[in-house]
C-alpha cells in the first residue's frame, strides 16, 4: 500500500446523476475517518486531478477506485479502461456501474433513434435537423461531442470490475460496511457484490403471506395497507427478485421496491426472476377452466413488463436490449 | 487557413466528461468566441417512452443526483394533471414540506462549497485555498461545523417525507404514500428550527462577507459581467414567489410583462434551438423568436434560476425574506442583470424556503392523514412545472389508455440558461483575457461567471465540496500546444 | 454470409416433461415417424420448472426457436399444476419478449402426453416451417452479421 499504510484513493464517473457522489459525500461525518486512511488521489467531483495526471500514475498505484455512473459514450469507456489500468481494485459503485442503471434503458432504443427524438420534441425548432454528434467545424474552429455508443454498459462492459457496491443510490450504511470490508481486507471472492446475498423480503418488515393474487394493481389504484407484504395486496414490489442491503427504505414509505440493488446472489436475470415470480402467484382463482386468450389478457395487465422488472439492470441482463425484430 | 488560437477551460474536469469551456483567440490574441459545451446525453425523452405514468415520478429523478427531488415534483404533477386529479390538501403540504427542505439543502451547498469559495479566500488566492478546507480556514471551524449540521438536519427531513432523501419515492397521482405521524412531526420541527436559525446566519454572512468587502460588493453592484436579458419564472397569487404552482411569468430587461400563461400552455411561449457543438439546446421566447446569442432588446434570450425569480415576482409571501428582498432592490435596480446578483437571491430565497418550512411544520393539519385521493383513467396529457433551485422546470407527459407515456417532453433549468451562461461566460473572457496573456486568476473569474448559475452538469452533472477542476490549453494558429495552465 | 431463405434451418431446443412430452418425442423416434432433425431436447421434470431465464439464455445462444412441452391442462401434471404454472409464464414471457423486439411466436408451448408420438412429430414439423418463415433469430442474425 502507499504512503504510510494511506490507501490510494480514486473515484471514477461515467454516465452519472450524481446521486452516487452525493451518497459519498453524505458519509460527511464518518469522511475524516475513512480520509485519515486514504488519500484520496483522484476525484473529479471534489478535488483536483487531470486525465495527464492519471495517465502519469504508474499502473496499478490506485490501490482502490469506485467508479459510479454506466458507459453510453466513447470517452466513457476510455476513461474506464485507464481507471482499470491504474487501478489495484475496481469497484463499480452504484447500480449505473453495476448494471446499467436507468440509463440503460437507452437499449430500448438506438442511438439514431434516440438523437431523432430528443433534437426533434414539440418545443424544439430545428428546421436542419441537426443531431450533435462527434467533430463539427463552427467558424473554422474544431470541436467535439463525444460520441454516443449504440448500447449503454455496465463498467464490467468495458472492463473487468472487481467488486460491486449495488443501490440507486447505495445507502450510507452499505458504503460504510462496504468500506470497512475493503480496508480490513476482509472481502469475498472476486467478482462478488458486496452485500448482503438474500432478498428484500428477508428483511422487509412487512407480513409476507406469499397468497396468490387475483389481479395486479397499479400503485396510485389503492393505498396499501401499511403491515402487509404489497405483492399479497396486488402491487409488483420487486423484493423477491431484489438483494437485501438498503433496510427496504421504499417498503418504509409505502411504496414498492423498483429494485435499484439488482438481482440477489445466485439469479442471474432480474426481470426473468420477477416473471417467474409473479407467474407464480398471480391468477390461480380457476384457472383450470381458463382458456388461452384468458390466461394472455390476465398477463397483459402488467403493461410495461420491462419497465418494471428490468429498471435498473436491462444492460446486464440476459438478452440487454431491443432486437428490433417486432 | 484557422487563424487564432485555442483555449479550453474544463470546468468539470475531462474525466467528468460533462461539460467543457472552450475558448478561441484570434491572432492578437483578444477573444474571438467562446462556447460552454455539454458532452453528454442520456436521453431521458427517449427511453421513457412507453413507461408507466406512475412511476415517472421515480425515473426521472435519476436524470439528476443533485435535484433530483425538483425532478420528482415536476413529475409528480405532471402524472396528477394526466390522470386528472388533485391531491388533498395534506398530501400538497407534504409535497411542499419536503420541498423546502430539499430546497434550503440545495441552496445552502451551492452557497457554500461552490459560490463562497471563490469569494472569501478570493479568487486570486493561491488555488489550494480556494477549497472547502480554504474556506473552513477563513470562516472559521464553528460556521463549518454548522454548515454540516444544517446539511444533517435537512438530509434527515427529506429522508422522513420522501422515504430518501436521494430520489425520493413519495409522490404518486392523486397525493402522496404516507402521512406524516407525530413523533416525525417533533423531529422535523427541530430541523427546521435549526435550518431557519442558519439561513438567517447566512444572509448576515453573505452581506457582511461580500457587500461588505468592497472589490466583492463592486463585483456585484458595478458588475461588468451583465447581459440584459428577459427573465422567466413562476409566480404565486400576487406575483409573489412561488416554488411548487401558479402562471409562468416573463418580463424583458427594463422589468415589463411580456408573458403570462399556465405552464400547461408553455409550448406556445417557448421554443429549444439547436447546435451541434452541445448536446444541450438553448430556450428563447417564442414571441422574440431565436436571433443567436445575445442579448438587449428583442432577443429571446431569458435566464430562469434564483435572480430572475426575484426579477419577475413582486413579493415573497414570508416576512423575513420579504425584508430581505425589499433591501436587495433597494440596492439593485429591478430587474437586475449581474451575474453575481444570483448568490444575493440565492440566500434570500434560503431564507424563504426555511420560513416555509417552519409554516408548514406548525401547520397543524400535518399531520393529517388524507393524503391520497385515487384517480380514475388517465385523460390524456398533463404538464407539470415546478421552481428548481436553479430555474424553472418542465416536464409533459401523454399518455396513452393504459397509462404507458407515448410521448414526453423535458425542459430542465441548464437548458433555459444555456443561452445566457453561454454569453457571460463570453463577456468574462472577452473582458479579461487581453492581447493573450492569461493567468489563473484570471481564468478563475471566467469561470466564476458560469458558475453563478450553477448550472446543473447532470441535469447535467453537478460538482460538490471544493474546486472545479480547470485546464487552459493554448494552441498556436497551427494548431500546436503552446502552453498548458492547469491547477494543481 | 447471410442466413435465411428456403435453405436455412431453424435450430431449436426443446425442453420437455419427463412423464409425457418426453415419452412422446421417444415415441416418435422409435416409430420412426418423420420429423425434421433441427429440435435438441433437454428432458426436465415438470414444464413447471422451465424457468423464464433458460428461455431467454436459449435465445441469446442463438437457438431460432424454443418448445417447452408439457402433459396436458388441466390434471394430467405429475405435479398437479405445473402445466397450469408453465402456461401462465408462458404468456407473460410472450409479452416480455414483444417488448423487447423479439417475436414471441419463436417460444411455443405445448403438451403432448406420452402416447402422441404423432402428435410430437406434427408440433416440431411445424415448428420449424413456422421458423424457417420467420428467418434467424435477431441475436443470431447479429453475430453472423457481425454486429456484436
Ligand atoms: S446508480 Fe443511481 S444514484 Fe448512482 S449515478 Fe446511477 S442513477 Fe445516479
Ligand atoms: S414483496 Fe415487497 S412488501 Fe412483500 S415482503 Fe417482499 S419486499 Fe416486503
Ligand atoms: S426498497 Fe428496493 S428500490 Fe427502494 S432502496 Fe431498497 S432496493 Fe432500492
Ligand atoms: S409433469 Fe408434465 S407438465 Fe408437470
Amino acid at each position: 500500500m502507499a504512503e504510510g499504510n494511506k490507501l490510494n484513493l480514486a473515484i471514477g464517473l461515467g454516465a452519472t446523476c450524481s446521486g452516487c457522489d452525493v451518497t459519498i459525500v453524505d458519509l460527511a461525518e464518518d469522511l475524516p475517518k475513512i480520509l485519515s486512511s486514504a488519500n484520496i488521489v483522484f476525484w473529479p467531483t471534489a478535488a483536483d486531478l487531470k486525465l495527464k495526471d492519471l495517465e502519469a500514475m504508474a499502473d496499478g498505484s490506485i490501490d482502490l477506485c469506485l467508479y459510479h455512473g454506466s458507459i453510453v459514450n466513447e470517452e466513457n469507456a476510455e476513461i474506464a479502461k485507464l481507471l482499470r489500468r491504474k487501478s489495484k481494485l475496481l469497484v463499480a459503485f452504484g447500480s449505473c456501474a453495476c448494471f446499467g442503471g436507468i440509463p440503460g434503458l437507452g437499449n430500448l432504443t438506438n442511438r439514431e433513434q434516440l438523437l431523432e427524438t430528443v433534437y426533434g420534441t414539440p418545443s424544439t425548432e430545428n428546421p436542419n435537423g441537426i443531431k450533435p454528434q462527434g467533430e463539427v467545424i463552427v467558424d473554422g474552429y474544431r470541436m467535439r461531442v463525444p460520441r454516443r455508443l449504440d448500447l449503454a454498459l455496465p463498467l464490467s462492459g468495458v472492463v473487468e470490475v472487481d467488486y460491486l457496491i449495488p443501490g440507486c443510490p447505495p445507502q450510507t450504511s452499505q458504503v460504510r460496511d462496504s468500506f470497512e470490508a475493503i480496508l480490513s481486507g476482509n472481502l469475498p471472492p472476486k467478482g462478488s457484490i458486496i452485500g448482503p446475498g438474500k432478498n428484500l423480503c428477508d428483511e422487509c418488515p412487512r407480513k409476507r403471506e406469499g397468497k396468490a393474487i387475483a389481479r395486479i394493481v397499479r400503485p396510485h389504484e389503492i393505498i396499501p395497507d401499511p403491515e402487509k407484504c404489497l405483492l399479497d395486496q396486488g402491487i409488483l414490489c420487486m423484493g423477491p427478485a431484489t438483494r437485501a442491503g438498503c433496510g427496504a427504505k421504499c417498503i418504509k414509505a409505502n411504496m414498492r421496491c423498483e429494485g435499484c440493488m439488482g438481482p440477489p446472489d445466485g439469479i442471474r436475470d432480474q426481470g426473468a426472476k420477477m416473471l417467474s415470480t409473479i407467474a407464480s402467484i398471480l391468477g390461480l382463482e380457476g384457472e383450470e377452466k381458463m382458456t388461452e386468450e384468458e390466461v394472455a389478457k390476465l398477463m397483459d395487465g402488467i403493461a410495461d413488463p420491462v419497465g418494471l422488472f428490468y429498471l435498473f439492470s436491462l444492460p446486464s441482463s440476459i438478452l440487454r436490449r431491443k432486437w428490433g425484430e417486432v | 487557413m484557422k487563424s487564432g488560437r485555442e483555449i479550453e477551460i474544463y470546468p468539470a474536469s475531462r474525466l467528468e466528461g460533462h461539460a467543457r469551456i472552450s475558448i478561441f483567440l484570434d491572432e492578437k490574441g483578444a477573444v474571438k468566441d467562446a462556447f460552454f459545451q455539454i458532452l453528454e446525453l442520456r436521453g431521458f425523452e427517449e427511453f421513457c417512452k412507453g413507461r408507466l405514468v406512475e412511476e415517472m415520478p421515480r425515473i426521472t429523478p435519476r436524470i439528476c443526483g443533485v435535484c433530483p427531488w425538483a425532478h420528482h415534483l415536476a413529475s409528480a404533477k405532471a402524472a396528477d394533471a394526466v390522470y386528472g386529479v388533485e391531491p388533498t390538501e395534506a398530501a400538497k403540504k407534504i409535497r411542499e414540506m419536503g420541498y423546502s427542505a430539499f430546497f434550503v439543502h440545495d441552496h445552502l451547498l451551492h452557497f457554500y462549497l461552490l459560490a463562497l469559495p471563490d469569494f472569501i479566500p478570493g479568487p486570486r488566492a493561491p488555488p489550494a485555498e480556494r477549497n472547502v478546507v480554504g474556506l473552513l480556514n477563513r470562516v472559521g471551524k464553528e460556521l463549518g461545523g454548522r454548515l454540516l449540521r444544517a446539511f444533517k438536519y435537512s438530509h434527515e427531513i427529506q429522508e422522513i417525507v420522501g422515504g430518501r432523501s436521494t430520489h425520493p419515492v413519495f409522490c404518486l397521482p392523486g397525493g402522496v404514500s404516507k402521512p406524516i405521524g407525530e413523533d416525525e412531526r417533533a423531529k422535523i420541527e427541530e430541523g427546521a428550527k435549526y435550518l431557519l436559525e442558519f439561513s438567517e446566519a447566512t444572509l448576515e454572512l453573505f452581506k457582511k462577507a461580500l457587500l461588505g468587502d468592497d472589490k466583492y460588493s463592486k463585483m456585484i453592484l458595478e458588475d461588468k459581467n451583465v447581459n440584459r436579458v428577459n427573465s422567466l419564472a413562476m409566480v404565486g397569487d400576487g406575483d409573489s414567489l412561488s416554488l411548487l404552482s401558479g402562471m409562468l411569468k416573463a418580463v424583458d430587461p427594463e422589468g415589463r410583462t411580456i408573458g403570462l400563461f399556465e405552464p400547461k400552455d408553455y409550448l406556445d411561449h417557448i421554443s429549444e434551438h439547436v447546435e451541434p457543438w452541445t448536446y444541450s439546446k438553448f430556450t428563447f421566447l417564442k414571441a422574440l423568436g431565436w436571433r443567436g446569442l445575445r442579448d438587449g432588446k428583442g432577443s429571446g434570450v431569458y435566464r430562469v434560476g434564483p435572480l430572475a425569480r426575484l426579477n419577475v415576482i413582486e413579493k415573497i409571501p414570508t416576512p423575513k425574506a420579504q425584508g430581505a428582498f425589499e433591501e436587495m432592490f433597494e440596492v439593485l435596480d429591478k430587474p437586475c442583470h449581474s451575474t453575481f446578483a444570483y448568490h444575493w437571491a440565492r440566500v434570500i430565497e434560503t431564507l424563504y424556503a426555511a420560513e416555509r418550512l417552519m409554516e408548514l411544520i406548525k401547520d397543524p393539519s400535518i399531520t393529517d392523514g388524507d393524503i391520497r385521493n385515487i384517480p380514475g383513467s388517465p385523460r390524456g396529457r398533463g404538464v407539470g412545472a415546478v421552481e428548481a433551485p436553479r430555474g424553472t422546470l418542465i416536464h409533459d407527459y401523454t399518455s396513452n389508455g393504459d397509462g404507458r407515456i407515448r410521448e414526453l417532453n423535458l425542459i430542465v433549468p441548464t437548458t433555459h440558461n444555456n443561452s445566457v451562461i453561454c454569453m457571460s461566460v463570453r463577456n468574462a473572457a472577452r473582458d479579461l483575457i487581453k492581447s493573450g496573456s492569461i493567468d489563473e486568476g484570471l481564468l478563475n473569474e471566467v469561470e466564476m461567471a458560469f458558475r453563478a448559475y450553477d448550472p446543473c452538469l447532470a441535469c447535467a452533472t453537478h460538482a460538490l465540496p471544493g474546486q472545479l477542476p480547470l485546464k487552459v490549453s493554448i494552441f498556436d494558429s497551427r494548431g500546436t500546444l503552446l502552453k498548458e495552465i492547469s491547477r494543481p | 454470409m447471410a442466413e435465411g431463405g428456403s435453405w436455412f434451418e431453424p435450430k431449436i431446443l426443446g425442453f420437455l416433461c419427463n412423464w409425457c412430452s418426453y415419452a412422446a418425442a421417444d415415441l416418435a423416434g422409435m416409430s420412426r415417424m418423420e420429423y425434421p432433425p433441427n429440435i435438441r431436447c433437454i428432458r426436465v421434470m415438470c414444464s413447471g420448472r422451465v424457468e423464464p431465464s433458460f428461455v431467454l439464455e436459449a435465445l441469446r445462444e442463438g437457438y431460432d426457436g424454443v418448445l417447452i412441452a408439457g402433459c396436458h391442462p388441466p390434471s394430467d401434471c405429475h405435479y398437479q399444476s405445473g402445466n397450469l404454472k408453465a402456461r401462465r409464464r408462458y404468456y407473460l414471457l410472450r409479452k416480455l419478449l414483444r417488448e423487447l423486439g423479439i417475436n414471441p411466436d419463436r417460444v411455443r408451448l405445448e403438451w403432448a402426453s406420452a402416447s402422441e408420438g404423432q402428435r410430437f412429430a406434427e408440433i416440431v414439423r411445424d415448428f420449424t416451417e413456422q421458423l424457417r418463415r420467420l428467418g434467424p433469430n435477431p441475436i443470431r442474425a447479429m453475430r453472423v452479421g457481425g454486429g456484436e
